[in-house]
């Protein structure tokens, strides 16, 4: 590396860039690989949205499309994203 | 009823067996009855690293088809009293081990010690699987490099889910993280994973940061554990790391780069 690269080098270090490829990667092993490790039981978000879906049908009626569970792994943190869409004539509580 | 701890890691090379040596060895020193068993059936190496290898004359295999009893396998430390090497058998396949044999060893050893280190073979087939699977805590031996931090993750996984404990619904298997061939300058060139790093992503408390350090190949060649050599850093990691184990606080040392001398400072470039 000549002494300009080195001034207007901007490329992240190795480390950092191992680091973001592993984060990517496991987020995706650890929801597609766990189930597999015992694959008697549902993975968890299944059983979350089961759970969800009875609360949610005591209230309104939706359907399994309707509800939509997503999980993202940002930074330090793991977002889990809930996304219910209410029907049209919806009455909520009566 | 002795505590069983299985040294693990997915990928191989990362220091398994040098861990499991110097983790036995520093558990007995304290004063505590320890026996560490190979699982690495076929490809024995943790008699070789204790410097037993030459006595070594019944294995865990012969205890498990029941040959032998427990007592004429068991191989006592040439330096500590209060530790014992079960060898692995060299020429058995890695089948001979079975759940139900493996579980009456450890039952009967758990009577007679206060710790069972179980040093698991490299992978995720058979034997990697039954040394986690009585484990009551696991130490996961990482390198901070990708394909070991990956392999780690999901050995993390396994023990979530297919371990004993995992299966009968028990209190989870504790999870130590042990960073092994840490290089702090090389951390702190941006070349190699920082320990933040590996927390960050695998998420289980550390226990220990053992430096990479031509001490673990002298160990190696001598048949005596890291742990025993003098004024070594690696030793005095592993020291820091039992001290841990039987819950004391211990500050980090050797992490940062060392000081350099103000010659250094002026003429050993920018960093």
């Amino acid at each position: 590396m000549s002494f300009f690269d080195k001034f207007l080098n901007k490329k992240k270090p190795p480390a950092t860039i191992a680091k973001e490829r592993l984060q990517i990667i496991l987020a995706h092993e650890r929801v597609s690989l766990a189930p597999n490790y015992n694959s008697s039981k549902p993975n968890w978000i299944d059983l979350m949205k089961d759970d969800l879906m009875e609360v949610i049908a005591k209230y309104t009626k939706i359907g399994k499309e309707d509800l939509k569970i997503n999980i993202e792994k940002r930074d330090n943190l793991d977002l889990l994203e809930i996304n219910i869409t209410l029907p049209e004539h919806h009455d909520g509580e009566e | 009823m002795a505590k069983t701890i299985v040294v693990t890691s997915g990928k191989g090379g990362v220091g398994k067996t040098t861990t499991s040596a110097s983790i036995s060895t520093g558990l007995a020193l304290r004063g505590y009855k320890t026996v560490v068993i190979d699982f690495d059936v076929g490809l024995r190496n943790l008699d070789l690293i204790m410097g037993c290898e030459r006595r070594v004359v019944f294995d865990f295999v012969n205890v498990i088809n029941e040959e032998v009893s427990l007592h004429q396998a068991l191989i006592k430390d040439k330096s500590c009293d209060n530790l014992f090497i079960l060898a692995a058998s060299q020429t058995k396949d890695k089948e001979s081990l079975n759940k139900e044999g493996v579980a009456k060893v450890i039952n009967e050893l758990s009577k007679m010690f206060d710790y069972i280190i179980c040093d698991s073979p490299a992978g995720i087939e058979q034997g990697a699987y039954l040394a986690l699977y009585f484990a009551d805590e696991a130490i996961v031996v990482t390198n901070p490099e990708v394909s070991s931090v990956r392999d780690s993750d999901r050995i993390l996984g396994i023990i979530a889910s297919k371990s004993k404990r995992a299966e009968e619904g028990l209190e989870k298997t504790k999870t130590h993280l042990l960073i092994t061939r840490y290089n702090p300058e090389r951390v702190k060139l941006g070349e190699m994973l920082s320990i933040k790093d590996v927390e960050d992503i695998l998420r289980i408390p550390l226990l220990g940061v053992i430096l990479e350090s031509p001490d673990v190949l002298q160990a190696s060649n001598t048949g005596i554990p890291v742990i025993n050599q003098k004024n070594s850093k690696a030793s005095e990691c592993y020291k820091d790391a039992i001290s841990r184990l039987l819950g004391e606080e211990k500050p980090y040392r050797y992490i940062e780069v060392e000081k350099k001398g103000i010659l250094n400072k002026i003429f050993g470039g920018s960093r």
